[in-house]
């Protein structure tokens, strides 16, 4: 019985901050050859878990075995060192260098440029990652970029490739082709530790799974043999209800956002202009938008808020033009917009939850009179939606940065909710967001369309959309595919529609 | 356990600011800066315990000493109230010296068109025609940020020198007194040009009531209204300020000319109080060391006020031991820059800790002990 030591083994693994309790008492343990999935909710450790792991946060107490034998990770290149290589959700590229340049910046330069490159292409043919080390990375899609960001990993012949959320960049056709990858690593023995909040793709891909839950290990699963119902229960650690949009609830009322061949150039060098985008919304109804991420979903988003003018004809609210409108004018016309970043846009880290209800509440809650703020009525504005949305916080004084992405997000819906709104456009709503947290954001959306709103979702994770919406396009190098009805809707199709073929995705209909 | 490519010390931002080091930073600079300028008189050869009490109660132990304190903060808390404005908003007037000189000069000016006439309306014109100068200076830099996005620091900096040479030519020029032998001055201000002083027997004048009441508009501005508020989004998170609708441009406008309205005032302020004429100096560097002063007190009215009236004791306390011990009148500008040294550092640990390397795991934090 003298069975091979695990490659790695976390013990005890601690880790507070001031405050919080990140990590009491982890353990971990990732055999050669298995691809295990770190589960668990915003909050629950999981990233302090992981940066402990690669050396960036240092444990308060704890083991960390490599190969059996007690290591100390001071740094991510001790952690490179030891054989740990990780892939990241956002990624460090040079957008004006090549894909072999950026590749070359990040390890020891000790081969010139060309051997290096030689490496990329064939590390990329190899393991099904088309990459031509040559191109330029601002030329590249997102999924491309990662393709990087992981033949940048496999140079160093990692033993442990850690992966944070790799999915939620890519396209379903993208994801697949990922997991062969991944699948083909792990049969050359190497371990990965796969983090997702995507419980179908943990229990696709994944052998093991350690969940996470209030920085304790709380259990671990064979993802085949959970649904992802079972799973979500143990993240969360009771069950919660999942919204339900029925179908035919009563929509069909006026037009009340008209978008006409929208076109504007992107204020950003490498961002996507739009091109004549065109859709409508009715009242009660919820319209979503797939696409991967940097195809103009975020200059459609600026131009939705109004932070950009566009040419008068593009754009109407309830028939009006609202092109020149300002986001405030906007706003008090019953337009409300939800970017995807929360810290710094649509809510300010450094001030309280009164304050930021404030931020985009001040008119349609009536917040100021004569120049002056009513601190008193703002705060019980943010109180109601903090019981209404049972965002956990510590009252309306608490500081926007104190809470967690998921907390964070449902109070800056339920600000937007509550000023009911008669258009409201969402994008990324429950990105990084827990299931609970997810289901009870896209309750109130629904509970809002049923009031007779337009609805916009713009999101990149499908399950949400087929879930949501009315009618589905996709949006891809800043064209919008031509709606479609959720009934008709395949992954497939939704998937062709994002890679750009509006008319192959049109015609199968 | 024997990589050792990790540095010795190295800083990790804090989960949360400590509350209490905020309020906290600027007394621990206080203090380090006694300590520190202890040793450097040591180092001088004086002994520090004398140096110290020359610097800093010498000059306020008597009625006239406090009186000159008041007269050394109010411009320092006047201009310091303007740029914490745009310091909340990220829009970095660094010219108020310029727009100080500009203000005084058309000030000024105005006071000698109407020497030679009384009237109750001759004070109000004068200080009004120094606020606008100083509005007029500012707006410069705000025109060509809002317009051509430069870059506001340059602009408004490059001006203050443009400003001072304007007002060099002027009085050796044309604003000359022919009385005055040659020396570069205009003529005194007649009695109605200047502000009455308020205490007998000093040189505290109106101006340090208006200052006053300015903090207080100052302070509901930047606490109570709506305007304030839009002002530190736009600081702390310009694309919220976006989001949200706050026009930047103009917020930018705004807190330039307030700035340089107040920067203004306190060139007239001076002209028409302590130095009572046009000359070619008028202000020791109050444009500047307001930048001290807006920092030191965290930005706030009130914290502005307390943070005045100590950089205004370092000017004192530097005049007193120039004459009773001899220094060199840069101990002052030492002080100063010991003061906003310390700050800045004491700042740096209100929002990250120091982790100290070599002593193995759950290593000690050095700011813990800084947080007493």
């Amino acid at each position: 019985m003298n069975l091979p030591p695990y490659r790695l083994a976390l013990k005890g693994i601690t880790k507070s901050f001031p405050g919080v309790l990140a990590n009491d008492a982890v353990d971990l343990a990732l055999q050669a050859g298995e691809i295990h999935a770190l589960l668990g909710e915003n909050g629950a450790g999981k990233s302090t878990l992981v940066k402990i792991l690669y050396g960036v946060l240092q444990a308060d107490a704890g083991e960390i075995l490599w190969h059996g034998s007690p290591v100390e990770i001071g740094s991510p290149a001790a952690a490179r060192k030891l054989g740990i290589a990780m892939v990241f959700q956002h990624f460090s590229l040079f957008e004006t260098l090549t894909v072999a340049e950026n590749v070359w910046l990040g390890i020891d330069k000790t081969e010139p440029l060309a051997v290096v490159a030689g490496k990329v292409r064939e590390t990329s043919e190899r393991y099904g990652l088309p990459l031509d080390p040559n191109r330029h990375v601002h030329e590249l899609s997102v999924g491309e970029r990662q393709r990087i960001e992981i033949v940048r990993c496999l140079l160093q012949n990692p033993e442990l490739l850690v992966m944070d959320e790799p999915t939620s960049v890519l396209t379903p056709q993208e994801a697949d082709r990922l997991f062969e990858t991944l699948r083909r690593l792990a049969a050359e023995g190497m371990t990965i530790l796969y983090i997702s909040h995507k419980l179908d793709e943990i229990r696709a891909l994944c052998g093991k799974a350690t969940i996470l839950r209030g920085g304790k290990r709380v259990a671990e699963a064979v993802p085949a043999e959970e649904s992802s119902r079972s799973l979500a229960r143990l993240m969360i650690g009771q069950d919660f209800a999942e919204a339900e949009r029925k179908p035919d609830e009563g929509r069909i009322g006026a037009k009340r956002l008209t978008v006409g061949g929208l076109t504007i150039a992107s204020t950003s060098p490498f961002g996507t202009p739009l091109d004549k985008v065109s859709f409508e919304i009715r009242g009660g109804e919820i319209l979503g938008m797939a696409g991967v991420a940097g195809n103009g979903q975020a200059e459609l988003i600026s131009a939705l808020i109004g932070e950009e003018k566009v040419p008068v004809g593009m754009l109407a609210l309830d028939g009006t033009d609202i092109g020149d409108k300002g986001p405030a004018e906007r706003r008090s016309l019953g337009l409300a917009v939800v970017p995807e970043e929360r810290q710094g846009r649509s809510a300010v880290p450094e001030l309280t939850l009164a304050e930021n209800a404030l931020l985009t509440g001040h008119q349609r809650f009536s917040l100021v009179r004569h120049g002056l703020v009513q601190a008193a009525d703002a705060a019980r504005r943010a109180g109601e939606i903090i019981s209404r949305f049972a965002v956990k916080a510590n009252g309306p004084q608490a500081e926007a940065r104190g809470l967690s992405g998921g907390n964070l997000q449902k109070f800056i819906i339920g600000r937007e909710i509550g000023q009911a709104p008669g258009v409201f456009v969402a994008s990324a709503p429950t990105w990084g967001v827990d299931a609970g947290a997810a289901a009870a954001i896209h309750q109130a959306i629904i509970d809002l369309a049923a009031t007779g709103a337009a609805v916009l979702i713009i999101s990149q994770d499908l399950d949400e959309l087929m879930v949501m919406s009315d009618r589905i396009c996709a949006i891809c190098a800043g064209r919008v595919s031509p709606a479609i009805d959720r009934a008709e809707a395949t992954t497939e199709r939704i998937g062709l529609m994002m890679g750009g073929s509006f008319t192959v995705a049109g015609e199968a209909a | 356990m024997s990589h050792k490519k990790v540095p010795l010390l190295r800083l990790e931002p804090r989960a949360e600011t400590a509350r209490v080091m905020v309020y906290a930073a600027p007394l621990i600079a206080v203090v380090l800066t006694l300590i520190g300028g202890s040793v450097l008189f040591a180092l001088m050869g004086f002994a520090p315990h004398v140096a110290l009490y020359n610097f800093f109660i010498a000059p306020i132990s008597d009625t006239y000493g406090l009186s000159e304190l008041a007269v050394k903060a109010t411009p320092l808390v006047l201009i310091a109230i303007g740029l914490s404005l745009g310091f909340r908003a990220n829009v970095w007037n660094i010219g108020a010296e310029g727009q100080l000189t500009i203000g005084a000069l058309f000030g000024g000016m105005v006071a000698l068109a109407l020497n030679d006439l009384t009237g109750w309306y001759i004070l109000p014109l004068e200080i009004i025609a120094g606020v606008l100068a100083g509005m007029a200076w500012a707006a410069i830099p705000a025109f060509l940020r809002t317009r051509f996005n430069t870059n506001e620091i340059l602009v408004s900096l490059m001006l203050t020198y443009i400003a001072q040479l304007l007002l060099n030519l002027l009085v050796h020029g044309v604003l000359r007194d022919p009385a005055a032998l040659g020396f570069p001055q205009s003529k005194a201000f007649s009695d109605s040009t200047l502000l009455p002083t308020i205490l007998d027997g000093t040189r505290v004048t109106s101006s340090t009531i208006i200052t006053l009441l300015i903090v207080g508009i100052a302070w509901v501005v930047v606490a109570k209204s709506f305007v304030g508020f839009q002002i530190r989004v736009a600081g702390l998170a310009p694309a919220a300020a976006r989001y949200a609708g706050f026009r930047q441009p103009r917020l930018v406008w705004m807190t330039l000319l307030a700035g340089g309205g107040l920067a203004g005032l306190a060139g007239i302020f001076e002209v028409a109080g302590p130095i009572g004429q046009l000359q070619p100096t008028i202000s020791p560097g109050y444009g500047f060391t307001a930048i001290i002063v807006a920092f030191l007190g965290r930005l706030h009215p009130l914290g502005i006020l307390l943070a005045g009236l100590l950089v205004a004791l370092s000017y004192l306390g530097g005049e007193a031991v120039q004459i009773n011990m001899g220094m060199p009148l840069a101990v002052t500008g030492v002080f100063q820059g010991m003061l906003l040294f310390f700050l800045l550092a004491c700042d740096v640990l209100v929002s990250y800790r120091i982790r100290w390397r070599g002593t193995g795991q759950g290593a000690v934090t050095g700011a813990r002990a800084a947080k007493g």
